[in-house]
C-alpha cells in the first residue's frame, strides 16, 4: 500500500506544478517549414544574448501554423506564426472570429526556388517556365490545339533539352511553395507558350483559364512531395532523370549531391534574387499577435530582434543561411518598432 | 489414411525397417524442406537485422566525434566593455556579434604563429572555420567572470560543420565549387592546421548531453535535453499508467463479477491496444490542450497522452500474470481466513509481480519511441533547446523526445545533422536494449513456476 500513497502524492505533485506554471515565459511559433531554419536561427541567437528562455519554433506548413496562430487569444496559443506566403483574406477573417484582430505582419526577406536535378545525372541545365509548363501541364498547346499532355520526354518539345524521361518532385499542395511554383512558374510558362490564349478562346473567362494554368498533369510523371526537401533529395538520388524543386537555402546546403539549373539563362543566387534577374522567388513572412506584447515575456524584442541589421541583414546569419536580404529592412523595422498592425499602417 | 490402415492389417511387412521406401522418403524429404524453410525465414531475419545494425553504426558512429579548434582568445576590453566598469549589465550590451570577429582575429593570429602557409589573411577568412556558437561559449565565459577581459584565454571551440564533416570525409575538395560555406583554400588551412595541433577531433560528449541547435549550427546540435523530455514523459507514464493499470487488472481479475458490462470493458481494452497511436495525440490535444489549458509542448501533456497509449498494454500484460498465479494460492489463503483483499495483496500480486513489471517495461519501451502523438501536442520542432530550471520545472517548460528529435534532424538540410540523427537511434536503441534486459533480467530472477 506504500508505493500507491507514493504514487497519489506523486500525482498530485505533477497536477500541482501543471497549473502553477501557467503563466508562459517562452515564446511559441509555429508554421512554415521553409521559415523555420531561419525562426530556429534568431530563436537560438535570441536565448543567447537576452535573458528570455529561447523560443519555442515548430513547423509544420504555413496553411497549418496559419490556422493555430487564429484559434484565438491567450497563453495557450501561439504568439509567432511564420508563412512562406500572405496571409489571406479568408484567414484574417477567421483570426477576427476568434478574437485575433490586431496582427502585425513583418517581411523578413526573400526566397528563391531552384530546379535541381541529381549532381551525375542528365544535363538539366536550364529551364524557362515554358519547360516547365510543357513538362508539367495537365493540358498544353500541341501544334495550336489544347491537348492532354502526352510528353514523355523533354526533348519532344525542345531540342535544347536532354533525351531524358520526365519525372518531376514538385512540393505538395499544403507547401507554400506550390502556390509559388504555380503563379511563378506554371501560369508564366503558360502564357508564354500560349496555351492561356488557347484556354481563353477555347471559352474559358481569366480566371478558369489561370486555373488551368495551374493544372498539374495526373499521370505520374509530376510527383506531390508532401514532406520535406529531404524528402524530395532522397527520391532524386534514387532516380537520375528526376528534378526537383527546392528552397534556394537547402540546395546551397547540398550542392554536393544537387545539380541547379537556371531558369530563363539566370542562375539562382542570393545576388540574382534580390535585384529580381531569378524570376522564381517569394517573401517570407513572420505574424505576430500584438494583444500578446507586454503578456508574453520578450515577444517585441523577438521581433525586433528577428529584423534587426544584424540578423536579417545582408550580412547577417540568415542572409549566410541563403535568405535574399530584404532591400526595405529598415522600413519594416520601424514598423516593428511602432507595432504597426496590419490594415492600419501600410 | 486408408492405404496406412491396409499396410499394417493386410499384409506382412516385407522390407527392413532399415530401407526407406518411396513413401517415407517423401515424408522425410518433405519435413527436410520445412526445416529447410524455417532456417531461411531466420536467415532473412538475422540478415535484416545485420543490414539494419550495420547501416545504423556506419551511419551514426561518426556522431560521436566532432572536431575542436584550440584558439587562444584576446579578450579585449576596448570593445568587450565600452565603459571600462564590469558592470555586468553593461557587458550583458556586448553580443555574441561583437564576440564574432574577436574569436575570428584570435585565430588568424593562430594561424599566423603556427608558421602555416596561406593566402587566407584576413579576419572573415576565418569564419568558415569555426562554429557559429563559438561566439556564445566566449560572451557566456566572459559573463560568468568579468575579470577575464583584457587577457588572452586558451578556448576549445567547435571547428564549423563543413570542417567536421570534411575531416570525417563527407566533404571532398572537388564537390565544394558551389559551396559558399567552405573553399578549397580553406580546407588546405585546415590540413595544415590539423598537423599543427589545432584542430583535433575529440569524443563529442555535447552530442550526449547537449541542446539542440539551430540550422546554422548542425555542429553543436545534441540529444540531451530531449532525452531529458524522454525521461520527463516516462515518469509520468510510469506514476500514472502503473497504478492506474494495475488497480483496474486487479479489479477485473479478482473482483469483478463475470457479466455484459465486465465483457464489454475487457474487449474495448483489447481493442485499444491497437488504436493507432496518432488518435491518441489528437485527444491529447483536444482534452488536455485545448479544453484542459494545460501548457503546450510540454512533457507533462506528452506523458498523459503516452499513458493513455501505454494503459491497455499494461492492463493486458497484468491480466495475464495473475492468471497465471494458480488457484491454490488464493484457496490457500482464503481457507485459513485471509479476506480476499487479504489474498491478491499478500499472496497473489507479489507472485505475479514479475510479469506486471515486464509488461509495464515493455509497455514504457514502446512509449519511448513513440512520434506521431507527440507530432500534434508540439513536441517536435525546434523545442529541446533550454534544460528545465528545476525538477518540476521539467514537466511543463517545452520540450521535445528523443525519437521526435531524430525525426527533426533527419529533415533539416545540414548533412552533418543526418549523421546526428542516426547517432541518436543509436542512443535510443541503447536505451530500449537497456530496458528489455532489465525486464529479461526481473523475469529470470523473480519467476515462479507451478
Amino acid at each position: 500500500m506504500k508505493s500507491f500513497n507514493l504514487a497519489a502524492s506523486a500525482i498530485a505533485i505533477v497536477a500541482a506544478s501543471g497549473t502553477a506554471a501557467f503563466a508562459r515565459d517562452n515564446i511559441q511559433v509555429a508554421g512554415s517549414s521553409t521559415v523555420l531554419p531561419y525562426a530556429s536561427i534568431v530563436a537560438e541567437a535570441f536565448g543567447e544574448n537576452f535573458d528570455y528562455p529561447t523560443p519555442v519554433v515548430e513547423s509544420g506548413g504555413s496553411s497549418a501554423g496559419l490556422k493555430r496562430f487564429c484559434e484565438g487569444v491567450g497563453e495557450n496559443t501561439i504568439d509567432v506564426a511564420n508563412a512562406s506566403r500572405k496571409i489571406k483574406d479568408k484567414e484574417v477573417a477567421t483570426c477576427a472570429d476568434n478574437g485575433v484582430t490586431d496582427i502585425m505582419e513583418v517581411r523578413i526577406g526573400y526566397d528563391g526556388i531552384v530546379f535541381a536535378s541529381q549532381k551525375d545525372g542528365p544535363a538539366f541545365n536550364a529551364f524557362t517556365p515554358s519547360d516547365i509548363f510543357n513538362a508539367l501541364g495537365a493540358k498544353v498547346l500541341k501544334d495550336g490545339e489544347i491537348v492532354d499532355n502526352g510528353y514523355a520526354k523533354w526533348n519532344e518539345f525542345n531540342s535544347d533539352l536532354p533525351d531524358a524521361d520526365i519525372i518531376a518532385f514538385i512540393p505538395g499542395t499544403k507547401h507554400g511553395t506550390r502556390e509559388v511554383f504555380e503563379e511563378k512558374v506554371l501560369e508564366a510558362g503558360c502564357e508564354a507558350t500560349g496555351a492561356k490564349e488557347a484556354f481563353i478562346a477555347s471559352g474559358m473567362d481569366e480566371k478558369a483559364a489561370g486555373k488551368a494554368c495551374m493544372e498539374v498533369r495526373t499521370d505520374g510523371k509530376a510527383v506531390d512531395i508532401d514532406g520535406d526537401y529531404t524528402e524530395t533529395l532522397a527520391r532524386i538520388g534514387s532516380n537520375p532523370n528526376g528534378i526537383g524543386v527546392f528552397g534556394l537555402a537547402f540546395y546551397e546546403n547540398n550542392t554536393d549531391k544537387l545539380k541547379v539549373a537556371t531558369m530563363s539563362g539566370v542562375e539562382p543566387s542570393t545576388e540574382t534574387i534580390a535585384s529580381g534577374e531569378y524570376p522564381v522567388s517569394r517573401p517570407l513572412y513572420f505574424y505576430v499577435k500584438k494583444a500578446h506584447i507586454g503578456v508574453i515575456p520578450g515577444l517585441k524584442e523577438y521581433a525586433e530582434f528577428f529584423v534587426s541589421d544584424e540578423i536579417a541583414g545582408p550580412d547577417g546569419p540568415l542572409a549566410q543561411y541563403g535568405l535574399v536580404a530584404d532591400p526595405e529592412l529598415a522600413k519594416t523595422q520601424d514598423a516593428v518598432a511602432n507595432e504597426v498592425t496590419m490594415g492600419s499602417g501600410s | 489414411m486408408s492405404d496406412a490402415t491396409q499396410h499394417g492389417a493386410g499384409q506382412p511387412a516385407t522390407r527392413s525397417l532399415h530401407h526407406l521406401d518411396a513413401r517415407t522418403k517423401r515424408r522425410n524429404a518433405s519435413e527436410k524442406r520445412f526445416k529447410a524453410l524455417g532456417i531461411g525465414a531466420i536467415g532473412i531475419g538475422l540478415a535484416f537485422l545485420v543490414i539494419l545494425l550495420v547501416t545504423i553504426v556506419s551511419n551514426g558512429a561518426t556522431a560521436f566525434q566532432q572536431t575542436f579548434v584550440e584558439v587562444p582568445v584576446y579578450l579585449g576590453a576596448a570593445k568587450l566593455d565600452k565603459k571600462g566598469n564590469r558592470d555586468p549589465e553593461d557587458l550583458k550590451k556586448a553580443t555574441t556579434f561583437t564576440y564574432k570577429p574577436l574569436i575570428e582575429q584570435s585565430l588568424l593570429d593562430a594561424v599566423e604563429k603556427s608558421g602555416a602557409t596561406t593566402d587566407l589573411a584576413k579576419a572573415k577568412d576565418m569564419k568558415n572555420l569555426i562554429s557559429a556558437s563559438a561566439a556564445s561559449q566566449v560572451r557566456d565565459a566572459v559573463l560568468a567572470d568579468p575579470s577575464i577581459i583584457g587577457t588572452t584565454v586558451d578556448f576549445k571551440i567547435l571547428a564549423s560543420s563543413r570542417v567536421d564533416s570534411y575531416l570525417k570525409g563527407r566533404v571532398h575538395r572537388d564537390e565544394i565549387a558551389k559551396d559558399k560555406n567552405i573553399t578549397v583554400a580553406q580546407l588546405d588551412l585546415v590540413d595544415q592546421l590539423r598537423d599543427a595541433g589545432i584542430i583535433h577531433k575529440g569524443f563529442n560528449w555535447a552530442f550526449i548531453f547537449g541542446a539542440d541547435a539551430s540550422d546554422s549550427r548542425a555542429e553543436q546540435a545534441g540529444i540531451g535535453i530531449s532525452m531529458l523530455g524522454s525521461f520527463y514523459m516516462m515518469l509520468v507514464v510510469l506514476v500514472l499508467a502503473l497504478p492506474i493499470g494495475v488497480a483496474a487488472s486487479i479489479y477485473l481479475e479478482e473482483f469483478a463479477p463475470k457479466n455484459r458490462i465486465t465483457d464489454l470493458i475487457e474487449v474495448n481494452i483489447s481493442n485499444l491496444a491497437a488504436v493507432p497511436s496518432i488518435v491518441f495525440g489528437i485527444l491529447g490535444l483536444a482534452v488536455f490542450i485545448q479544453f484542459a489549458h494545460l501548457p503546450q509542448s510540454a512533457p507533462l501533456v506528452g506523458g498523459l497522452v503516452l499513458t493513455l497509449m501505454t494503459l491497455p498494454t499494461i492492463i493486458i500484460s497484468t491480466r495475464a500474470a495473475l492468471k497465471a498465479v494458480p488457484p491454490s494460492i488464493r484457496d490457500a489463503a482464503l481457507g485459513v481466513g485471509a479476506s480476499k483483499m487479504q489474498s491478491v495483496f499478500h499472496h497473489v500480486l507479489p507472485l505475479a509481480m514479475p510479469g506486471i513489471l515486464t509488461g509495464t517495461i515493455i509497455g514504457l519501451a514502446q512509449a519511448l519511441g513513440e512520434t506521431a502523438p507527440l507530432l500534434l501536442i508540439g513536441m517536435v520542432g525546434y523545442i529541446a533547446t533550454n534544460s528545465p530550471d528545476g525538477f518540476l520545472d521539467g514537466f511543463v517548460s517545452p520540450n521535445s523526445a528523443m525519437p521526435a528529435q531524430i525525426y527533426e534532424w533527419a529533415k533539416r538540410a545540414d548533412p552533418a545533422f543526418y549523421e546526428r540523427a542516426w547517432g541518436g537511434i543509436i542512443i535510443l536503441l541503447i536505451f530500449l536494449l537497456g530496458m528489455n534486459i532489465i525486464a529479461i533480467i526481473l523475469r529470470r530472477k523473480f519467476e515462479r513456476r507451478w
